[in-house]
């Protein structure tokens, strides 16, 4: 599966939630699913200091595909670091430098990515497409 | 202070009618809006201000010799006027127009602080917000002064005890708020005054969390310094007043320079303009001092009492529904607190539970609130913090308990 098809993937899974909470629910669902990074990963260099929430995030390269991990201590946060993760995961480096990541806007999200939510998304997305171009 | 006479009978509903933003839906909910700590809503009266200014009375004030600039210089300084009165400042020029409480502390750190010397002590407390905090710091590291830290107790109540073994004819500066914006504790603040007073300080009270909630009178208070903001009290954003005695503002130097501080400019020597003037460099929020007036007409016509009373209603009906959520902690529990509820629940995130809130119509903060000091002394990352206003009713909060136990469900 692509990226984009990724991408559709969770943006036809959101469709069905017509109630905001639905949707929430759903994130927090994800949010406990989240792989979650081994403690010794969890260093101050993976942390991504939010005014609110703190995310870390730890990445290795594989093939030439990416593999992603990570943790944040508020759990609507890590479960759209969840859908983040399950969108990058097994991508190249290109793929990833270059993504246009637009399932967020598309589920009604955005809010989290923007810079003023101060949640740690916003840096973290950064981080990832910067992880990216430093494996190029 | 504010004629008995004018008052209106305190009515919620007449209140709500009067603030336009209350009645939308967010998310399809019926908006429930509790952060009147960071902000408050404003009147019609207050919006409808500011569109007559910009429609029909704009110009620069002070200056102009032609009609509209004569006009707009009159609704700047009826609106001092109007300030001067609601918080019976004894002169005119003690009312100093700023940018609101941050502009209106850094002023003073910087005037004041260029009376101070090397060693001399200022005194603040673990509950201030960052904006007392910070500024004091960096006159310190400018001027080599000592800052000391009034501390707290798990009530989140001054140790005045302490404060008082750190009075000296070292102490300078007093400078703390009259209400914790956090915590919602009222501080002794009379008390704080005297005692600094009789040990030869002055005294800033910070006033931006008080100024929407109690009758102030600077002269009761008898504090040197009273800074507030004119958004936490229905008025605009971007504008703030520092009332200042006039004994002091004489002597301290002006903080910036530039037009309309001045009385004459040459390049071998400047004189500065009298008071207010000498304080209010620039061309100021002419419409956010005009309807910051407005907001205090409005305020001035309201039933303070009465609204006290509402608003401790709320708080307190919250805090008793709050306290049955299992595994919920009340963070600031003074003796004297105003209508500001900060809660965390154990295991959640209070980021979690503000963008549940958020979702159900329910507008609450969540964070350090810029106290992050005494997040540390409380060992808690944040709170949640619901703080009402009067135009807030048992409805609304019974609205918010009902989405705060659904957000609770929904993440454990």
């Amino acid at each position: 599966m692509t990226l984009e098809e990724k991408q559709i993937e969770i943006v036809e899974e959101f469709e069905v939630f017509d109630d905001w909470m639905d949707k929430y629910e759903y994130i927090i669902e994800l949010g406990k699913e989240l792989p979650i990074i081994s403690e010794e990963n969890k260093t101050e260099d993976k942390l991504i200091e939010g005014c609110q929430s703190r995310v870390w995030l730890h990445y290795e390269v594989k093939d030439g595909k990416m593999q992603f991990s990570a943790d944040s201590d508020a759990i609507i946060t890590k479960g759209i670091i969840g859908l983040l993760i399950r969108v990058m995961n097994n991508e190249s480096p290109e793929t990833i430098a270059t993504a246009n990541l637009h399932f967020i806007a598309d589920i009604g999200l955005q809010e989290h990515l923007s810079p003023t939510r101060a949640n740690g998304l916003a840096s973290m997305v950064q981080r990832l497409k910067m992880s990216a171009l430093k494996a190029i | 202070m504010v004629e008995e006479k004018m008052k209106v009978p305190f009515d919620v509903e007449q209140i709500r009618k009067q603030f336009p933003t209350l009645s939308q839906q967010v998310y399809g909910k019926n908006l429930v809006y509790l952060d009147n700590g960071a902000t408050s809503q404003k009147p019609q009266v207050v919006i409808d201000a500011i569109a007559k200014y910009y429609s029909e009375d704009n110009s620069n004030i002070h200056r102009g010799v032609h009609h509209l600039s004569q006009v707009a210089t009159e609704q700047y300084e009826n609106a001092r006027a109007t300030i001067q009165r609601y918080i019976n400042a004894p002169l005119l020029e003690e009312v100093l127009f700023t940018a609101g409480t941050t502009a209106g502390i850094n002023m003073i750190a910087f005037s004041f602080g260029e009376t101070l010397k090397e060693g001399d002590e200022i005194i603040i407390s673990a509950m201030e917000h960052h904006s007392n905090i910070v500024p004091w710091q960096m006159l310190c590291e400018r001027k080599k002064c000592v800052l000391k830290v009034i501390p707290i107790n798990q009530k989140g109540e001054l140790k005045m005890d302490v404060f008082e073994s750190f009075l000296s004819e070292k102490t300078k500066l007093v400078s703390v708020t009259h209400i914790s914006n956090t915590l919602g504790t009222i501080n002794p603040i009379k008390e704080i005054i005297d005692q600094s007073h009789q040990a030869g300080a002055k005294v800033i009270v910070d006033g931006a969390q008080s100024i929407q909630h109690m009758k102030i009178d600077v002269q009761e208070l008898d504090c040197d310094f009273f800074i507030f903001s004119g958004h936490k009290v229905f008025g605009p954003t971007g504008v703030g007043v520092v009332y200042g005695k006039k004994e002091m503002l004489d002597i301290l130097p002006p903080y910036q320079g530039g037009g309309d501080m001045i009385a004459k400019v040459t390049f071998e020597k400047t004189t500065y303009n009298v008071l207010p003037h000498k304080f209010e460099a620039g061309t100021p929020n002419i419409s956010g001092g005009i309807c910051l007036g407005t907001a205090f007409e409005f305020l001035a016509e309201q039933d303070l009492d009465a609204i006290a009373k509402h608003e401790h209603h709320l708080a307190k009906f919250a805090e008793e529904e709050i306290v049955k959520i299992e595994g919920a902690r009340i963070i600031g529990t003074a003796q004297n607190k105003t209508s500001v509820v900060s809660f965390v629940i154990d295991g959640l995130h209070p980021f979690d539970i503000g963008t549940l809130l958020d979702k159900q119509g329910v507008a609450v903060r969540t964070g350090h609130h810029c106290t992050q000091p005494l997040m540390d002394f409380f060992e808690i990352p944040g709170t949640i913090r619901a703080s009402f206003a009067f135009y807030n009713t048992m409805e609304e909060v019974e609205i918010f308990i009902k989405a705060l136990k659904r957000s609770v469900e929904m993440l454990r």
